[in-house]
């Protein structure tokens, strides 16, 4: 029986000819990150293990993202502690206000995660690399912590589900609405334990940055990792980005699928997810009459120079709706002064928006757009749970950097096809 | 191994976000954490529950953040055992990393009822109902998952596995 591309991966890093799925290995790992919040943790589980050092300097990462730049004391006394650990470690990819951007944007931007990795990360969308076809997961602090003082981790080789890609997206269908719409097939617990393994000729229309937005929400269905083949674009882009030696993994022909399933980007229509599960999608069309209070453009999942290109695109000479609190966090320092080159901060505060520094922030209900109770915000983020910008009864409606951009104008969920002229 | 105590029963798709939500991350010890225990699904649970109760739910329990402290603040709020029809993967593994009894039985899952008295038997997977008299079977460990739990988490499995 022939391996998926994860499988393949997988059983190269375990030093085994093959695996299949439900077989427990132990692989070694590329990258172990962590960022501030789950760090924090992992740092006296670390110190449990009597380990000295990291196994290798070169390979742990520490991105003090969520909380920063600090919200409070006792986020200052976390960050506090993870920067103690990263200099008495002395790891080499240690990202601290000033270098920092959101861990999932900043990786490969750095050019720390290529094809063919084994990364983990403390954090649930660290599953982003997989757009580079790397394994790349999301897990816990202490999982961290023997992963910096071990090099490997143990997985159980996950089945997998097929999505073959045809067609090409209209203009403003983005990657976020490609995966939303998946979300809503498959449910949130879709893919659970799996890998989603994308494919097809449709992959070729898809920028990096897109695939980077939907293998970022595999974890939205319940995903091990959302993956991706290693295609002339991801070369040019690892080329770009990195000096690292990688390794291009593809799926054998006759790989198992649990299940199969076709998308056709053409016919898909921009997305929205709405409160409190990804899972509960509308397209535009469906949405009805929605005021909102608040949007933030930005994140792991959309705040790249594309998704900041679309949204002053459309904000260029428009104003934001009277009310509505419109927040937009470019995802890392590079992506910040590429706006600023490119005029978009002028855009964004001339349309009466606000350009933040960059951060996890609002996303996860920390800080930067907390919510009060009865509000409603659309958000390029990633999760829309009860809660989880802010009071539990606020509410939070996910969609494309377009369609918030759109919906900042109008002041309600808005088509972006409408505002064009 | 056994565990048992009054049941809180929920639905669906707990996510790490209601379990513990992001505005009390700023802290990092269990025992901080479990203060705000479940507080964005049931804001009382802290008041209500008695160390050694348990939790029990359907489907993708501990869905969304890789954020341990989910599972801590269960573990240190005093709660014996999760039962589930299914576990989100990262709640899975953080569990039983850190040594948070868990099982996934779908029909204890179902059946059970919000305040049932329960007792679980973690060698056996047998979960017993005492209020309906009623048993299920919980599904079995595989034998690696069984050792990290036995050492109580994956800190001390690896201590041991490094000192040989």
């Amino acid at each position: 029986m022939g391996m998926t591309m994860t499988q393949k991966i997988l059983a190269a890093h375990a030093g085994m000819e093959s695996v299949k799925a439900g077989e427990l290995i132990q692989a070694k790992l590329d990258i172990v990150m962590g960022n501030d919040i789950t760090t924090a943790v992992a740092i006296p589980e670390f110190q449990k293990t009597g380990a000295k050092e990291v196994f290798d300097k070169e390979k742990v990462v520490v991105v003090l993202d969520h909380f920063t730049p600090n919200k409070d004391i006792k986020a200052a006394e976390q960050c506090k502690s993870c920067r103690q650990f990263a200099y008495d470690t002395n790891i080499k990819n240690f990202f601290d206000v000033g270098e920092v951007g959101i861990e999932h944007a900043l990786l490969p931007e750095k050019g720390i995660v290529v094809p063919g990795d084994v990364i983990i990360g403390a954090d649930s969308h660290t599953c982003t690399y997989g757009a580079l076809g790397a394994f790349s997961t999301g897990i816990g602090s202490t999982d961290m912590a023997i992963g910096m003082a071990t090099g490997e981790c143990w997985f159980k080789v996950p089945s997998a589900i097929k999505f073959n890609l045809v067609g090409k997206p209209s203009k403003y269908v983005s990657g976020k609405d490609v995966i939303l719409h998946i979300i809503g097939l498959i449910g949130v617990d879709g893919a659970l334990y799996q890998s989603m393994e994308f494919m097809g000729e449709g992959v070729k229309e898809l920028s990096m940055d897109d695939r980077f937005t939907i293998a970022n929400m595999a974890i939205e269905a319940g995903a091990k990792n959302g993956i991706f083949p290693v295609d002339d674009l991801t070369i040019a882009y690892t080329k770009e980005h990195s000096t690292k030696p990688y390794t291009i993994y593809e799926a054998d022909p006759d790989a198992e699928y649990e299940r199969e399933y076709t998308i056709d980007l053409s016919a898909l229509r921009p997305t929205i997810s709405f409160p409190h599960l990804p899972e509960n999608t509308k397209t535009i069309e469906e949405v009805g009459d929605i005021k909102i209070d608040q949007v933030v453009i930005g994140s792991c999942t959309n705040g790249r120079f594309s998704d900041m290109k679309i949204a002053a695109d459309i904000l260029r000479g428009k104003k934001v709706a009277k009310g509505v609190r419109t927040i937009i966090i470019p995802a890392t320092q590079k992506i910040y002064l590429d706006c600023v080159k490119a005029g978009y901060v002028e855009d964004f505060i001339n349309a009466g928006a606000i350009f933040s520094t960059p951060t996890c922030g609002p996303c996860l209900g920390g800080h930067m757009g907390i919510m009060a109770a009865g509000e409603r915000c659309v958000s390029t983020t990633n999760r829309n749970f009860v809660g989880r910008m802010g009071h539990v009864e606020s509410e939070v409606y996910l969609a494309s950097p377009a369609v918030a951009a759109a919906s900042a104008i109008a002041g309600k969920i808005a088509n972006p096809e409408n505002m064009e002229g | 191994m056994e565990a048992k105590g009054r049941v809180f029963k929920y639905g669906d798709n707990v996510d790490t976000d209601v379990i513990i939500p992001a505005r009390y991350l700023n802290v990092s010890t269990g025992e901080e954490l479990a203060k705000y225990c479940m507080m964005d699904i049931d804001p009382d649970f802290v008041k209500k529950m008695h160390k050694g109760d348990m939790i029990v739910a359907t489907k993708n329990f501990g869905c969304g953040s890789s954020r341990e402290h989910a599972p801590l603040a269960i573990k240190c709020a005093g709660v014996s055992c999760v039962i589930a029809s299914t576990f989100a993967r990262i709640f899975y593994r953080n569990a039983i990393n850190i040594g948070m009894p868990i099982l996934e039985c779908e029909e204890a899952a179902n059946d059970i009822e919000d305040g049932n008295e329960v007792s679980v038997n973690f060698d056996t997977g047998v979960i017993t109902n005492i209020t309906k008299n009623k048993t299920y079977q919980a599904q079995a460990f595989p034998e690696f998952i069984k050792k990290i739990m036995k050492a109580d988490g994956l800190v001390e499995y690896t201590k041991k596995r490094l000192e040989k």
